[in-house]
Formats: structure tokens, sequence, C-alpha cells
């Protein structure tokens, strides 16, 4: 397949704090090196993009030196944390803004989705929007005057779309300009996190929407930090951190390299985006020993036990928390629900954080790696918010066991330790 | 589709100087929404609508007609007070909407702008043609006043210099643009130079035949001073065509400096506001 998109060691710098009489000497300063031919002051003042970290300089490399390609008809997932880099990103591709150094070059129609409603103009109908919307987004009028009446019903706000749109709701407003955006006929799509608007419905309108695309040989680049989205959509992956490339391959790599570098480096704990727009959603989540430690390794038959911070926003009658055990090699162990222990509720009281504590099985686990996901649940099948395979631990073959353990725990799916004991009597057939 | 042509390519170590007029042209479908967008967003929700068009002309003239006539007593070079005015002022509230207007093209429309790629010319052009709806129907409204008085015995005659009108408004877009594209690019970083441009096209005013014939000027300095204002010949000359009067009115040579003039400036406008809305996202 050809490259449909070639980029090459772009960098972006941003000059942090505000902008005063102090920029205008940076500016002089520049203008003087300029004319005297030593290039760019600041170029070597620049630190790294790091978010935590208390840097010294005023310069911050937003990007630096990212270069790849993408192929015709590849759905590219762009992963990372917050301000790792990705809307800049994003929004280079998008030529809203410029890099500061490097190139790109780009064969065919882009649509770039940085927001939902762009230009949006309240006073005007939603009619007259979806013209204005549809022309800023690069179509002619003669395309949207054809695809009219596909995107009033698409976006199902019949009624008013002779209304001034100020009078609509968010959600209407955001249904109408997926709506536009849905019809654009692109042949690369660059879609920034629109899922993260919107209800249920709206979201998975979306996501087909985007797997059509797809299947029609276009190109799509998407951020986002729904996993399951990137993990079904796309073909690839790319994670950022701090403003360079940390890994390129398949979606499925990516995600797990994202979740390694974005879990804080252990493993054992997590802290994670919350979900918004839902009753209620994790915060963060950990392995902890039995009094409560942070520890990722264990030995068989150690008690080993799942914190979890949960938010509450809305209380709903049948809120769940579900865990789900999983080995190296993929395969459920179990699966436990919280309304399994008879009294106990979460996410009971709105707008308040609270901890969950789920103590797993001792002496079941075998020795090996184990990944534990958790979901944040009502009764219906779709988890309000899902953290796959968020925390890892292991289970040490360093214990000596007794019996003959040892020698089947290879082949044994799981190590169970069973009562022994002398049974008093046969039982007598009845 | 042969596989070696690049639809975008961008370079940061090229700084190409390109006035990207092809481009426009691709997105003409969108300025023309533009322009029905600021005619039309303009007055929504309002129970006069479009009469405000005509309501400020008038009443300015009606103001300038009995502080600058009645009071002060300036001769309007024959004319009837509100006519004179109205023709100035008409001209004037153009020219001052497209500069201040355009000026903060950049500012107004950051979020627009940070959103989606189109060329940003657009906007700036669209403001500027839309105020040219409203100019029209504000010509309209003084074509009206002058067959009124015509009516009553004052005779005021157009001449066939009303056929100049359409280059002369030319001109006040090419100029209101040019100084608009130029402040909207000076004022991304620094906004210091916003507040100078809303009190200085007022003062500019002041030296320009808005309020006073050219001709009555008799001190030589002041007259020269009025006629470095790039307005001043495009308002003299279309108070000659409208109001019709013989007299040295020709300024042929005069409007020929402020054509080349008008030219420069929007060339030298397009390139700077080229260069910084590359670069704008990050300093708005």
């Amino acid at each position: 397949m050809r490259n449909v998109i070639e980029v090459n060691g772009i960098s972006k710098r941003y000059r942090l704090g505000k902008i005063g009489a102090d920029t205008l000497v940076d500016d002089f300063k520049r203008l003087v090196s300029k004319i005297k031919g030593t290039g760019d002051p600041f170029d070597a003042d620049a630190e790294v993009n790091a978010r935590e970290v208390k840097g010294s300089s005023k310069y911050v490399w937003a990007l630096k030196d990212i270069s790849f390609n993408v192929e015709q008809g590849s759905v590219v997932g762009i992963l990372g944390r917050n301000g790792a880099g990705k809307s800049t990103l994003l929004k280079i591709l998008s030529r809203v803004a410029e890099p500061t150094r490097g190139s790109f070059r780009i064969k065919g129609r882009v649509a770039s989705l940085l927001e939902v409603g762009t230009g949006f103009h309240p006073d005007l109908s939603g009619a007259e929007n979806i013209y204005l919307n549809g022309a800023i987004l690069g179509m002619s009028r003669k395309e949207i005057a054809s695809k009219y009446d596909e995107i009033v019903a698409f976006s199902g706000v019949e009624r008013y779309i002779d209304t001034p749109i100020k009078k609509y709701s968010s959600g209407m407003k955001v249904r109408l300009g997926f709506a536009v955006a849905a019809h654009l006929e692109a042949e690369i799509l660059i879609v920034d996190e629109v899922l993260a608007v919107g209800d249920a419905e709206f979201q998975s309108k979306c996501l087909a929407k985007m797997q059509n695309a797809a299947g029609d040989g276009r190109t799509v680049i998407f951020v986002s930090h729904n996993l399951s989205a990137v993990r079904n959509l796309c073909t690839r992956g790319i994670v950022i951190e701090h403003g360079m490339v940390a890994f390129d391959g398949t979606s499925a790599d990516a995600i797990d390299a994202y979740r390694g570098g974005g879990a804080k480096n252990t493993g054992f704990v997590i802290e994670v985006e919350e979900s918004a727009n839902v009753p209620f959603s994790f915060r963060r989540a950990a392995i902890t020993t039995e009094d409560g430690s942070l520890q990722g390794e264990y030995e068989f038959a150690d008690s080993v036990n799942v914190v979890a911070e949960i938010f509450t926003r809305e209380v709903r009658r049948d809120s769940v928390i579900g865990v789900h055990l999983e080995d190296a090699t993929g395969n459920t162990i179990f699966v436990s629900t919280s309304d399994e222990a008879v009294g106990f509720k979460v996410a009971d009281e709105a707008d308040k954080v609270s901890l969950v504590k789920i103590a797993l099985p001792t002496a079941l686990l075998k020795p090996g790696v184990y990944f534990i996901s958790l979901s944040a649940r009502g009764k219906s099948d779709k988890p309000y918010h899902k953290l796959e395979r968020c925390l890892q631990f292991t289970i040490g073959d360093t214990r000596t066991y007794r019996g003959m353990k040892n020698l089947y725990r290879k082949t044994a799916i799981v190590a169970p330790e069973l009562g022994w004991s002398a049974a008093a009597a046969f039982p007598a057939n009845s | 589709m042969e596989s070696d042509k690049w639809d975008i390519e961008v370079d940061a170590n090229k700084s190409g100087v390109s006035l990207q007029l092809n481009q426009l042209w691709r997105y003409r479908d969108l300025l023309i929404l533009f322009i029905k967008r600021d005619f039309s967003a303009q007055y929504k929700q309002t129970v006069l609508g479009p009469l405000w068009f005509l309501l400020q002309p008038v009443l300015t003239a009606a103001a300038y007609s009995i502080v600058f006539g009645l009071i002060a007593g300036i001769s309007t070079g024959g004319y009837p007070r509100v006519i004179f005015y109205l023709s100035g002022v008409t001209c004037w509230m153009y020219f001052a909407d497209c500069v201040n207007k355009t000026g903060t093209t950049f500012v107004t429309n950051s979020n627009l702008f940070s959103k989606v790629y189109f060329p940003r010319l657009i906007v700036p052009i669209s403001v500027v043609v839309s105020s040219m709806m409203r100019f029209l129907i504000q010509s309209l409204l003084l074509a009206g006043f002058i067959l009124y008085y015509n009516f009553n015995g004052t005779s005021i005659s157009p001449n066939i210099y009303v056929v100049m009108i359409p280059v002369l408004v030319l001109l006040m877009a090419v100029i209101g643009l040019g100084a608009g594209l130029l402040i909207s690019s000076l004022t991304t970083k620094y906004r210091d130079l916003q507040y100078l441009v809303q009190f200085g096209i007022t003062l500019m005013m002041y030296f320009s035949p808005v309020i006073f014939p050219l001709s009555s000027v008799k001190h030589k300095w002041l007259e020269i001073i009025i006629s470095m204002n790039p307005m001043t010949f495009i308002i003299e000359t279309f108070r000659y065509a409208v109001l019709g009067q013989d007299g040295p009115y020709q300024y042929w040579t005069q409007l020929g400096w402020t054509s080349v003039f008008a030219v420069v400036l929007l060339t030298i406008a397009l390139l700077v506001f080229n260069r910084v809305q590359r670069s704008f996202m990050d300093t708005v």
C-alpha cells in the first residue's frame, strides 16, 4: 500500500507562562541571533515535555522528532497520557498549528474533527448551521445540499432544524455536529477524542461510522483514551510519551506498551482517566498485601488484594463492580461481581469517592503472571467504565510446597489447596 | 491518481512567500456562507432588524448637522447639510467597519481557527464584502435623500462620475482590508495596538473631508496632512459624483496615488497575514 501521510521529524516548541514584556525580550533576542545567523537561541534551552516535573526552562518541546508514515486504508490509534502531545500532533497534521521543525506531507483530502460542531453560530438555525459547519470542514455547497436530508435524519433533531441552535441542548448540538462530520467525503479522517462526549448511543454511532470509513479504504487517525475502541477499530497504534514516539506497532501491542508506561511503570498500581458522563467510574486501583501495602510480587498462598478507588456521580440501584482475572496467556481464571457479597453496596452515595477492597482467593493461583480487569457497571452488558488488564501481579515459585504440586503446576490451570482428611465413612447407597 | 502528487506539504524550514490565493477559490462556498452569516446574524433578535443599517448613518448625519453645522457653523460647500454629512458618513462608516472588524480577525476567531483549517483570509474578506452590502443599502438611502431634496426644489444632480463609485468602493475595501489585516496580524501576540486602533480610526476621521469639504481648508500644511489621508480623495470624489458640483474636483492623479497605496498596502498586509496565520495559534 502506498503512503498517504509522511511525517518527518516534527517538533513543536511552546513557551510556558504568560505573554508580556518578557516575551518581547525573547523575540528581540531571537531577531538578533537571526540577523547574526546563529540559529534560534531557545532551541537548546527547551526541555522535554514532562508534565509532572518542574523544569527550569521557559520553553518546552511539546513534540520532539516525531516521524511515521501512514499507509492508505489503515486506522491508526494514537495513545498517550494527558499532555503527552497527541492533540498537538493532530493540530499540526490538521494544519491548525505549524511545526517548529520538521515536515509532513499528505495525499488526499483531509477532514479533521478536533471538535464537534466547529463554528456553529448560536443565532443561526440548525439548517443554516449544517451548511456553515459543512463548509468550514471543507465541503462544497453542492455536496452538503445532496446530503442534507441524510444529515438531518442522522442527527435526529429534525423537529428543531429551523430553530436557532442556541436553543438546542448540548447533546443536540453534538448530534448535529457529528451528523455533518459523519457525511464528510474525505480520504483522510483525523479524529480527536470526540467520542468522549455524547451518550452511549451516540458513541457507538460514531464508532460504527468510523469503522465504515475504514472499510471504504479511507485512512483514519484517531486519538482516544478509550482503549477498547482503539483495540477494536485500529490496525496500528502509536504511543506518544513526553512528546516522543514511545511505541509504534499493532494496536494490541501499543495498548500494552501504553499501559506499561501509563501505569506508573509498576503494573500493580494505576491511575486512570476518569470517564465522564457515567454514573460511577474508577480513579485508581492497586494490588496490595493483606496489611494494605503496595506490592506486585507474591508467593503461593499469599493473600492478594485489589483496592479500587471509585468516584460516584449518580447513585444507581444496580451498580456493581466486576473483577476479571486472566493469566499470562489470556485464559480467564474467574469473574466475580460485587453483588455476590450479601449486603455490600458500591457507589451508593453521589459525588463521593469511595474505596473497595477485593480479596482474591488465597492458595489457588499457581506461579505465573496475572492480569486484572475491573469494570464499573449496571445490570446491562455495557460497562460504564472498564479498565482492561489494568493491573498485573506475579506469583513466584520460590516457595517449596508440600506434596507434588511443583511437579504438576506447569500443566495445571489452578493450584488450589484442598482439604485432605480422613473420611469417616463411605456414603451408603440409598 | 498519480502517486507523486502530494496535496498538502508543510515544511517548517521553508518559509515560503505566497499569497495562497488559489486556496481561496477552493473555499469559495465557505466565503459565501460567511458573508451570509455576517449579514444575517448581525441583527438577529432585534425588532428593527436591517433598519438599523439606515438609522445609524441618519442619526450620525443629524448629529453632525447640529453640532458641526448649526453650532460650529462649519461650511458644507453649499450643499444641504444632511446630504453632505450623510455622503461622508456613509463612506467613512464602511471604511471604519472594514478596519475595525478585520482588525480583530485572529482574536475573535481564535476558537474556530484552533479547531479547523481553512484559508484564514476567508474571514476578513467575508467581513469586507458583507459590510459592502450594508454600504449599498446606505447608498440607496442617500439616493432617496437626494431625490427628496430635488423634489423640494434644491437641485442636486449626480453626474457621470457615479460610474466611478464601484472603483471607490473597491479602493475603500482594499485599504480597509489591508489595514485590518496588518492590525490583526500585529495584535496576535501583543494586544497593545488594538487599543490604539479604535480611537485612531475615529481621530483619522477628523483629518478627512467627512465633516468639511477639502476646498474649505485654507491652511497649507493642514491641507497636505489631510491629503495624506488615503480616504480623503475617495470621499471627495464620491461626493462630487453623487452631489454634483463643478469645480476642480477631478482628482485623477490623487486617486491614482490612492490606488497605488491601496495595492501596496494590501500586498504587504497579505504577506504579513500569511506569515502570522501559520504560527498565530501558539500566541493568541
